[in-house]
């Protein structure tokens, strides 16, 4: 049965199945090899990719590129944001945390594939070649991919569609709940900074940037060569020079009208 | 669609070769009319009005040294600018940019491709395009690039929906989802009568569309990371954001990408929004105008339009900051676009003649209803009253005393007499009171400069 499903096929489709089929197994297994976990993220991409393709090349171009945007574009993205926070050196641990992971993994592993295995059997045993471009036998009769989907997504399908929206509508509500976090008193607005920042006893002025070696900010010092002497450019010539006391070079604090 | 594949090939070619032509012209285009806004003459050397200015530069960085950074992921890195540009290609192959003409004696479509669903290749393209912008950062292994491509990721994804939204507004519209179809389907023009004048509108989507078409404009600049949204590479913050670490031809890939995803996004707007190749004017005028080769001056006009807008926001509008950004993308523009698609269906099922005149009173009525209710009901800024006693510091902002006379400048002091200076040290008296002093306290602006004669 399988094999005559097999030899209905078009050659360009066969090569076209023939390229795909590796990249998307290639991807599953990359997904599972990976150390880095954004390199997983991509071969997961790569696989949803062969996909897409494929159901375009089975005469269902609507689901493939819905595929590539909504699945590749918008939720493998989010993932990638995700781990790109976590840093680029950090590499999944083999350590096991749970004892005889590894062998329940595979056995389970094993079993799901017997399980889909099976289904898939029961699925294509008796099943027809039909004469024709699938899309003229599809579920609606009509030729047009997106209004087939369109049909059977809101007639047969729509108490699964309905409880899918609401499910992933909690979801969302919930994981904002998760992360809402309530703000510690009032936000610190403009006004409030700034009467903060000119309070008495505060210097209001910015601090040297980073790396900026300088004990003072005063523009009558001056700049030092690394051996120690004075940088004759950094000297104003209409400025005398002259090193500042220590009192005099610090930075002055506002003089509040309180203070008087 | 069925041409042979000689033809594929040539137009697949043609297609290659006026995007890369389109961009060397855009960016001298470009800098020239940024120039004009800012009163300089911009680039003139090179050909005639500077026009080879950026193939000169395109080679300059061809020959450049290429850098790969030690920490960079090698095979990311080399991969990013690959996707970006592959991306930006593949996405200009639905566009039509004229009807049916004869080609070679072979009768064909002047489109590399088009099928049911076409207008999705163009978005699914950008959606994978960001994967380029958000790897290289990634792969880069620096701070700026791996900031500037967290930004890129968001942004997109975010103006991705809105654009995505905006486009859903035209398939309602439309029935269609097909580049092709979409532009026949504005041919028509919607009769319209004042009285006893009979008039013709455009079919036109921008008209129709108005809201969706002012979204998809704000989110394709969005969505092609340009001014005033191009944050992933803000230069006064990020070096050069998801670029920061690339050099020679990988960085000029990016560069092309970018220049070809604008291309791309205003061709896209022209085709959903502005009648794509239809001359912009009555067909009854010029029938001639809508035949043959032509319509490839309305549509690369139209195209060149929206160039000009990119330029134009360039020139003139300062950068987003980030939040501000984020919250037009998902606090206006994702609304307003579900609001606008659920009045767009209402008015839709109203005005269908098939339906019963109750249900087309109900759905047209709630519509106007709901649009009513968002003109009213939008929340306006609180207007700002001007307050009524000057500010003094101590009601709002610390402001300096009104009655404020500068203290003497250290500096000035040395030159004081040394009992003078011990009283101005001696507290903030003298400073307030100009008798105490004989002399004005020293200041930069009162020094005579020396001349270069000296």
């Amino acid at each position: 049965m399988i094999v005559d499903l097999a030899q209905s096929v078009s050659t360009g489709e066969a090569i076209a199945f023939w390229i795909l089929a590796p990249l998307a197994l290639g991807g599953a297994i990359g997904l599972v090899l990976a150390r880095s976990a954004v390199h997983a993220a991509l071969m997961l991409a790569v696989t949803m990719i062969a996909l897409a393709v494929c159901y375009i090349m089975q005469s269902a171009p609507f689901l493939g590129f819905v595929q590539i945007m909504v699945y590749t574009g918008a939720i493998m993205m989010l993932f990638l944001f995700v781990l790109m926070l976590f840093g680029r050196d950090s590499k999944d641990s083999m350590f096991e945390t749970l004892r005889g992971q590894r062998f329940f993994a595979v056995c389970l592993g094993v079993g799901l594939a017997a399980l889909l295995a099976a289904g898939l059997a029961h699925a294509v045993t008796g099943l027809t070649i039909a004469e024709g471009p699938p899309g003229a036998a599809g579920a609606a009769g009509d030729s047009s991919n997106v209004a087939a989907v369109a049909e059977s997504l809101f007639t047969t399908y729509i108490f699964p569609f309905e409880v899918i929206a609401g499910v992933l509508t909690v979801s969302a509500v919930g994981a904002l709940m998760f992360t809402h976090v309530t703000r510690k008193g009032d936000v610190r607005g403009q006004k409030q900074a700034s009467r903060e920042r000119f309070a008495p006893g505060n210097y209001p002025g910015p601090l040297p940037g980073p790396g900026v070696f300088a004990t003072s900010d005063s523009t009558a010092t001056p700049a030092l060569l690394p051996d120690g002497t004075v940088e004759q450019q950094s000297l104003s010539e209409y400025v005398p020079p002259r090193q500042l006391t220590p009192a005099e070079a610090a930075p002055k604090p506002t003089e509040g009208r309180d203070e008087r | 669609m069925n041409d042979p594949l000689w033809l594929m090939l040539v137009k697949g070619v043609a297609v290659f070769v006026v995007l890369v032509l389109l961009v060397l012209f855009t960016i001298w285009f470009e800098r020239r009319v940024v120039a004009v806004m800012q009163v300089r003459p911009g680039p003139n050397r090179n050909g005639p009005f500077g026009l080879l200015q950026s193939l000169a530069d395109g080679l300059k960085l061809a020959f450049k040294e290429d850098i790969t950074p030690r920490t960079a992921d090698k095979v990311l890195f080399i991969a990013a600018p690959l996707i970006a540009v592959t991306c930006a290609f593949t996405a200009f192959s639905v566009i039509p940019m004229g009807p049916e003409v004869s080609m070679f004696g072979q009768d064909t479509l002047l489109q590399l491709t088009d099928f049911e669903v076409s207008v999705l290749v163009v978005l699914a393209c950008s959606a994978i395009g960001v994967y380029g912008i958000v790897l290289a950062g990634w792969s880069s292994g620096s701070t700026y690039s791996l900031l500037g491509s967290l930004r890129a990721a968001a942004q997109v994804i975010s103006y991705e929906i809105a654009l995505a939204l905006a486009v859903l507004a035209v398939f309602f519209q439309s029935k269609l989802l097909s580049t092709g179809a979409i532009v026949d389907a504005q041919a028509e023009g919607i009769p319209f009568s004042i009285g006893s004048l009979e008039l013709t509108l455009p079919g036109w989507y921008f008209l129709v569309l108005a809201p969706s078409f002012v979204i998809f404009v704000i989110a394709m600049v969005g969505e092609t990371n340009r001014a005033p949204f191009d944050l992933p590479e803000a230069e006064s913050e990020l070096v050069a954001g998801f670029g920061t670490e690339y050099s020679s031809l990988k960085y000029a890939s990016f560069f092309l990408a970018e220049y070809v995803n604008m291309v791309t996004m205003s061709a896209l707007c022209v085709t959903l929004f502005l009648g794509g190749w239809a001359a912009p004017f009555p067909s009854s005028w010029w029938p001639a105008a809508n035949e043959g080769w032509l319509p490839l001056v309305w549509f690369f006009g139209k195209v060149l339009a929206f160039l000009f807008l990119y330029v134009w926001l360039r020139g003139t509008l300062p950068r987003f900051r980030y939040d501000q950004f984020m919250r037009l993308g998902w606090k206006v523009l994702v609304p307003v676009s579900l609001v606008w698609l659920m009045v767009l269906a209402a008015m839709n099922i109203g005005l269908d003649t098939g339906n019963e005149l109750p249900t087309r009173i109900a759905f047209a009525g709630g519509a106007a209803i709901v649009v009513m209710a968002l003109i009213f009901f939008w929340p306006s800024r609180k207007p700002y009253d001007p307050p009524s006693e000057p500010d003094t510091g101590l009601g709002g902002f610390p402001v300096p005393p009104l009655d404020l006379t500068v203290p003497p400048s250290p500096r000035g002091l040395t030159e004081l007499e040394p009992h003078e200076t011990a009283a101005a040290h001696a507290g903030g008296e003298p400073a307030t009171d100009p008798g105490t002093r004989d002399r004005e306290p020293f200041s930069g602006s009162q020094a005579t400069p020396k001349t270069k004669e000296e």
